[in-house]
């Protein structure tokens, strides 16, 4: 910035103002006046509650506590690498049928999408937090170790982002919100599955495969425009054995629970992981209400002098594109998900929506929005579950992913666009749940982290 | 167990169908552009090798007769068969050009309904048949149902009175499959279709189409005057069925649409393939990982063109996959061509908009690709006609409620 002492007249750089934006003297009496209507001498007499300042508030922006004191992971395991799942077989031919196994899978999450998430998406959209006996009656259906390989205590026998990538979907179409948050603590367990030492598998897996299952987040996003994964503005520097981070992350599920973190940061000048337990000293965790995907409980994390351990370094520059991703393929499938939730909601909407005598559903400009709905939201799903065979099968699929992205972002989106308009006035009030699916779709394409398969 | 790639042996059929479009196709794919109405020889030879290669077994339903749905039992499993062959040939042969793809001997849209609802003493008199569809007349396109050419029974023929339009390799097929209808009053249930083989008395080629793109295809308008055809060249059932209705005849579509939607994905391929070279040069490369908005605007272009395409490229061999397999496909086939139309058409001259000038120039061939891709969104039912058999599909509506 040119000048260090901003002007009164200056108004840009908070409230969504570009800098650009200058105070003429009715905009100063306006401010003075809006000062004034929120100052404490007009309600001095009232008395404030001082106790809702120490519990920590996801629903209003900005909110700080520290990290959770988590607890002790005992060390254990050796050097070396870790375990891992082989790569699945491919048996040569086309075929869109999931597998006996995935299918069983699919329909046990969907029953719980069906009977326990969507039920409770409205509410934990306003609380911004997923209800504590939803995220324990996920654990029951084994979404935490999904990814994991048998050997470690999970359910995966070979690579499974296929299973995950249905999983996903089917959890979506239940809520996205809700759908990340039981997913999170999954991502950091499938992570340390595929790619973990054996140092790091020992110490942090069994937790996850046991009962009392740690709140965790995959931590990749960073609060800036055009922020490029692969060049995170955190800094990791070496400091004896160890490493000290710097920096501020965003999209950071349940921060205020997690006991554990993987956290993306830069390293000699190139991406790495880093394992980050929660009870470590210099972590800021501030609440980050978003648009969407609120029952995540977003959060940001800053980081300030992070002290960590040399076994903290999570693989290598590689195991860190292929968690991006990954990650990023995990998006998409909770975008075809979503984007289901609303396909099915407007069909029978507007064919009992009447206007000028007959069903809305009889005009081709309604019905060909629907159409062209269904018509994308299955090109967006075999764009991902190509990309999750590819994975699943140890191809290179950097391509696909890339292009599911691209799809799922802009497609996904348009599909919720058209879903509030289907409803018109209807879609934009919370009576019904499109308004929540349009916010969510807006994560799609610009969120990094949080979910892996 | 889900696995998009393609299948492993198929992939024999792909890369030879790539090098007959890379080196039969693309060296005479200007040629026969600027030359419209000339025959391209050249096809005779390749009609040749490929006959060849099928009767060696070695390309399975490479064409469009490969799409016949037998009534043999359903075996247990997943099938990759002849529909996906078709529709993964196809691409690479419209990679090369759509024009000549075409006009390619034996390969006609009439094949394949002759393939769909012919029984088997047709399949054996039509064996080897060149055979184009003739649908459209002057007064109708979408609404077949207002067909207005007849066909009169009388003693062991069938009279055909009218005048077809838009009928694609008109010229140069052996024969033509026409729909016509036996009694205008009982509406499509009485559309039949006859196959009529060229110098049959009363059938004339009237002329030519000049046209936007796929010129290498001759475009032929045919009148038929009281012209006499076997009435054992009436395709499907010869009584007319008010309940069974349209269905018989629409099922061609089901079987064809793929096959259209696959010649927009080969032919907007064609356009990213050579694009992507284009904009190398220019020193954008596409990078997969990092962000599409922190790259330049073109790459960004590009990975939502690419992306486009995939989801069409997938949704075809979804349709033609579904049809190996026996399941129905009729929404999945209007799917496939509905995304394919429009994506061809939006990746096609949205690359000619990349390379500038060079993509708007005759001296390559991205902006005959430009022109060639419209026909795609047009032929074998239009875009519209595609969103409203899915529309209908999807809301459970009749013709009559959903218009």
């Amino acid at each position: 910035m040119a000048n260090p002492v901003k002007s009164v007249l200056a108004a840009g750089g908070k409230h969504g103002l570009s800098e650009n934006e200058r105070r003429d003297p009715i905009g100063l009496a306006v401010i003075a006046l809006n000062k004034l209507a929120q100052s404490d001498v007009l309600d001095r007499l009232k008395i404030r509650k001082t106790s809702e300042q120490t519990v920590f508030r996801v629903t209003s922006a900005g909110f700080k506590t520290a990290s959770a004191a988590g607890r002790a992971f005992a060390r254990a395991g050796g050097a070396g690498g870790g375990k891992r799942v082989p790569s699945a077989k491919n048996t040569g031919l086309f075929d869109l049928t999931p597998g006996e196994d995935e299918q069983m899978l699919v329909d046990v999450v969907t029953e719980f999408a069906t009977e326990v998430v969507r039920p409770a998406a409205a509410e934990a959209n306003e609380a911004c937090a997923a209800p504590e006996d939803l995220l324990k009656a996920s654990l029951e259906i084994g979404l935490p170790i999904l990814g994991v390989s048998e050997e470690l205590g999970g359910i995966a026998a070979e690579r499974s982002a296929v299973a995950g990538v249905l999983v996903h979907e089917a959890l979506s179409q239940g809520d996205m919100g809700l759908a990340v948050a039981s997913l999170a603590s999954g991502a950091v367990a499938t992570a340390l599955s595929l790619y973990g030492s054996d140092a790091q598998q020992s110490t942090y897996l069994p937790a996850f495969a046991g009962d009392e299952v740690p709140a965790a987040a995959l931590v990749l996003a960073e609060p800036t425009a055009l922020f490029d994964p692969l060049t995170p503005s955190t800094q990791a520097t070496r400091s004896g054995n160890g490493f000290v981070l710097n920096g501020e992350k965003s999209g950071v599920v349940r921060g205020a629970e997690a006991e554990l973190f993987i956290i993306g940061a830069e390293l000699d000048g190139k991406p790495q992981l880093f394992l980050v337990e929660s009870s470590t000293p210099g972590i800021t965790v501030v609440s980050d209400p978003s648009m969407g995907v609120r029952a995540a409980g977003l959060t940001r994390l800053v980081l300030k002098d992070v002290a960590l351990e040399d076994v903290a370094l999570f693989g290598d520059a590689a195991t860190y594109r292929e968690v991006v991703q990954n990650s990023r393929l995990a998006w998409c499938a909770l975008a075809i998900g979503t984007g289901q939730a609303v396909l099915d909601y407007v069909t029978p909407y507007v064919k009992e929506r009447s206007a000028f005598g007959e069903p809305i559903a009889h005009r081709q400009s309604v019905a060909f929005m629907v159409a062209n709905i269904a018509i994308e939201l299955q090109g967006m799903r075999l764009l991902t579950y190509k990309a999750a065979s590819r994975v699943a099968q140890g191809k290179d699929a950097s391509r696909e992913i890339a292009l599911a992205r691209r799809i799922c972002a802009e497609r996904g989106m348009g599909i919720g666009n058209d879903g509030v308009q289907l409803l018109g006035g209807h879609g934009f009030v919370k009576e019904h749940p499109v308004e929540r699916w349009y916010r969510d779709l807006r994560a799609i394409g610009l969120m990094e982290g949080a979910v892996l398969v | 167990m889900i696995n998009l790639e393609t299948p492993k042996k198929i992939r024999p059929l792909i890369d030879q169908a790539h090098q007959v479009a890379m080196n039969m196709l693309r060296p005479i794919s200007r040629k026969y552009d600027q030359a419209e109405h000339e025959y391209p020889v050249e096809l005779d030879m390749l009609a040749a090798m490929i006959d060849g290669l099928a009767d060696s077994g070695a390309s399975e339903g490479a064409g469009a007769t490969g799409v016949r749905r037998d009534d043999k039992p359903v075996e247990a499993g997943n099938k990759n068969g002849a529909n996906l062959a078709s529709v993964l040939s196809i691409m690479e042969m419209c990679w090369g050009d759509v024009g000549l793809t075409l006009s390619m001997p034996r390969q006609g849209l009439g094949n394949s309904a002759i393939a769909s609802v012919a029984n088997d003493e047709q399949l054996k008199k039509f064996e080897g048949t060149w055979a184009a569809m003739a649908i459209t007349e002057p007064s109708f396109g979408s609404d077949s149902a207002a067909i207005t050419t007849t066909a009169v029974k009388d003693g062991d023929e069938y009279i055909l009175n009218g005048e077809k339009i838009f009928v694609t390799a008109g010229d140069r097929a052996d024969s033509v499959v026409v729909w016509a209808t036996l009694d205008k009053s009982l509406g499509r249930a009485a559309i039949k279709s006859f196959v009529v083989q060229k110098g049959t008395e009363g059938m004339r080629v009237e002329r030519l189409e000049h046209k936007l793109g796929i010129r290498a295809s001759d475009t032929a308008v045919i009148i038929f005057d009281n012209c006499r055809v076997p009435a054992e060249n009436i395709l499907g059932n010869e009584e007319i069925d008010v309940k069974e209705g349209f269905a018989g005849a629409m099922a061609t579509f089901d079987n064809t649409r793929p096959l259209v939607a696959a010649m927009a994905v080969g032919c907007a391929r064609a356009s990213l393939d050579l694009t992507r070279d284009v904009l190398k040069n220019a020193g954008i490369e596409i990078d997969y990982d990092k962000p599409a908005y922190s790259q330049s605007a073109a790459a960004a272009t590009f990975l939502q063109l690419e992306a486009d395409w995939e989801a069409a490229y997938l949704l075809t061999l979804q349709s033609a996959w579904m049809a190996d397999n026996r399941q129905p496909n009729s929404m999945e086939a209007s799917m496939a061509k509905a995304k394919a139309g429009r994506m061809g058409s939006d990746v096609t001259l949205r690359c000619i908009e990349l390379a500038g000038t060079l993509g708007f120039s005759e001296t390559d061939l991205l902006e005959k690709w430009g022109r060639d891709s419209k026909i795609l969104d047009i032929f074998e039912g239009t875009q519209q006609i595609q969103q409203l058999i899915v529309a209908r599909r999807i809301l459970g509506l009749s013709s009559a409620e959903l218009k």
